[in-house]
């Protein structure tokens, strides 16, 4: 019959001090002295043996010790700061724990505080860092137009299964979500503005502000923004997880282009996509801004329509929908670049999606700023 | 086995990440109709190795030539050519998620753009015939394959365009014994039937002795051997005592070289 296990406690690691005649200190160490029975009394233990450690005259007597480890042994070597002290008794088969240890390397713990060098070491790698990734980014643009110009004469080779599908995901299933903030943010809009026109009695200009605000301005940035968290991250980590899982190195040895299979199919899905959702968000946010001016304001629903084409000349519209196409493209973009960047980790599939985002609404808003700037004398009467 | 005309390359190669040194002037060919191993420690760049023969990784210095056409500077009609005349099949198989195991076969021979659709899909199960995979699984995803099915899911798809050169990279790595074994055979079946030449990443010793013909080691940046196993077990250097004289290396040895137990 097989002998039944041990279940029976360790005994405790313990510590008995003794004075010597001359004053010096004589420890002796019994017990267990492994990680196990050491780490639950780790913070009174090793502050003990430090008093003792820097002692040169003291003697230690380790031969009590029934079981010994590696962490055991380390908590006794730092106390004796790093060395082996002069009088010390143990257990021969202890020995081997000590003898690793004095040769064993300390490299030093590298503590990074600031300093200026520092920062500037970290700017400097930072701007590093973004002219790489602008210099990635424009060799995908070119990439990508230098396919789409050899695809245009190879029109069976253009990815239309792939295009549609994209078109779909971006597109047709965006379509609640864009409706429902498009429609609030009108009701919104046209409530704080209803207020300040009641004021001044010009009510009929919430036309004006409405149609314009929405149709130039709001519309496009409040789609592309949606598209960005929504889209936009999917389609980095899609080509995240193909770059972890080894499915990008399989395409190449293929031969198969991943700028005509990956790249391109999603640029030309999202720029398609975007302005036609463009249009849906500025009707749900009109149609909000109209409810709440026939409550506010006493302007019913047949005015607003009917001072609308004068109010808001019908260019407002075309420059609404060429920034969704600018911005479409340009968060596909973004999106794939950093998709194709992504290092096979998930630490870094994450810091990817979370990128693609922050940085295509950030571009999205730039580039707004340019439009608005660059189109400033259009669409005005 | 082997004609002599050279299939691959390697010329004066320098890799380095950072400021760590993988390879310092690594120099190998490998001729038609052999099977390479190369074999080396955890780090010591053998996947790397691979990597820039498929021109996926760029080495610092020095070139690689795959039927002569140089992977990283080459031409890129030569390069699409060459890349169907060779065969890859990843650690972890590396099967398009998106795509059903039939498709994932199927895509290489579509990429063609030459064949109708009943004879890819003739082609693509006869290779799955070839590697042992039931019709029944081939509308599985890959999510729905075990190790090591997904392996010989991996191996049909590099096979399908009948390349003249197969590369394998840890082809036995997370399978087991059996199927490990299951698996070297099939290689070794496939090797002599299609006439391929094979370079093959590994660890595994069992592999090595199952299917090499020459075997290169890598450590300390250099390739320090290179030949039939006999002889490049013979050469002194501490990695290869390591690798080869330990007891998992007798004991994987054994049957292939019997003089080994002697010493």
């Amino acid at each position: 019959m097989a002998k039944p296990a041990d279940f029976s406690p360790s005994p405790e690691p313990r510590i008995l001090e003794e004075s010597g005649e001359d004053g010096s200190a004589r420890c002796m160490l019994v017990g267990t002295w492994n990680l196990q029975a050491l780490a639950r009394r780790i913070a009174e233990l090793s502050a003990r043996l430090q008093t003792h450690g820097m002692d040169p005259r003291a003697a230690w007597d380790l031969t009590g010790i029934e079981r010994l480890d590696d962490a055991g042994a380390v908590l006794l070597w730092r106390a004796w700061g790093g060395r082996r002290p002069e009088l010390l008794r143990l257990r021969p088969e202890h020995e081997a724990f000590f003898h690793h240890l004095a040769h064993a390397e300390r490299p030093p713990l590298r503590r990074r505080g600031f300093s200026p060098w520092n920062a500037a070491l970290a700017l400097g790698r930072f701007s590093v860092l973004v002219a790489d990734h602008v210099a990635g980014f424009l060799n995908l643009l070119g990439q990508v137009v230098i396919e789409s110009f050899w695809l245009l004469g190879r029109p069976a080779r253009i990815p239309w299964r792939e295009i549609s599908a994209n078109v779909y995901r971006t597109g047709a299933q965006a379509l609640g979500i864009t409706a429902m903030v498009g429609f609030l943010i009108g009701i919104t809009l046209s409530y704080l503005t209803a207020r300040q026109l009641k004021i001044v009695g010009a009510d009929i200009f919430i036309v004006d502000i409405l149609g314009i605000g929405i149709i130039r301005e709001i519309g496009p940035v409040l789609a592309a923004v949606l598209v960005a968290g929504r889209s936009g991250s999917a389609m980095t980590a899609q080509i995240g997880v193909m770059r972890v899982t080894q499915e990008l190195d399989a395409m190449a040895v293929l031969g198969i282009s991943r700028i005509q299979r990956l790249v391109l199919p999603r640029v030309l899905a999202l720029a398609l996509a975007l302005p036609l959702l463009v249009l849906w968000t500025d009707f749900m946010g009109l149609l909000g801004g109209i409810l709440a001016a026939e409550v506010q304001l006493d302007v019913g629903m047949q005015d607003f329509l009917l001072r609308l084409p004068d109010a808001v000349p019908v260019s407002n519209l075309w420059l609404g929908l060429s920034k969704g196409l600018v911005f479409g493209a340009l968060i596909a973009l973004v999106a794939c670049h950093l998709g194709l960047r992504v290092k096979p980790n998930t630490e870094s599939l994450g810091a990817g999606t979370t990128n693609s985002v922050v940085t295509s609404i950030t571009l999205v808003i730039l580039v707004d700023a340019a439009f608005a700037v660059a189109f400033s004398h259009v669409g005005f009467r | 086995m082997s004609d002599g005309t050279p299939v691959i390359e390697v010329r004066d190669l320098h890799t380095r990440f950072g400021r760590a040194v993988v390879h310092a002037g690594v120099n190998l060919v490998v001729y038609r109709d052999e099977v390479l191993s190369i074999v080396g420690g955890s780090g010591s760049g053998k996947t790397t190795l691979m990597r820039q023969m498929l021109g996926l990784d760029r080495p610092a210095r020095g070139s690689v030539t795959v039927f002569g056409c140089d992977v990283h500077t080459g031409d890129s009609r030569e390069l699409a050519r060459l890349r169907t005349r060779w065969g890859v099949v990843f650690q972890e198989g590396a099967l398009f998620s998106a795509l059903s195991v039939f498709d994932n076969v199927a895509l290489p021979l579509r990429e063609l753009r030459l064949l109708p659709q009943d004879l890819i899909r003739d082609i693509v199960m006869l290779k799955l015939e070839m590697v042992g995979i039931e019709a029944r699984h081939a509308s599985k995803l890959p999510a729905e394959l075990s190790g090591g099915m997904s392996k010989r899911v991996g191996l049909a798809r590099a096979l399908a365009l009948d390349p003249e050169l197969l590369f394998l990279d840890e082809p036995t790595a997370g399978l087991d014994p059996a199927r490990s074994e299951n698996f070297v055979s099939l290689v070794g079946t496939l090797r002599q039937e299609l006439a391929l030449t094979v370079v093959m990443v590994t660890h595994d010793l069992d592999t090595v002795a199952a299917l090499s013909d020459r075997v290169a080691v890598l450590a300390d940046h250099h390739l320090v051997a290179v030949g039939t196993l006999p002889e490049v077990i013979r050469v002194d250097h501490p990695f290869i005592e390591s690798l080869f004289r330990g007891e998992r290396g007798r004991r994987a040895l054994g049957a292939a070289l019997p003089e080994l137990q002697v010493s």
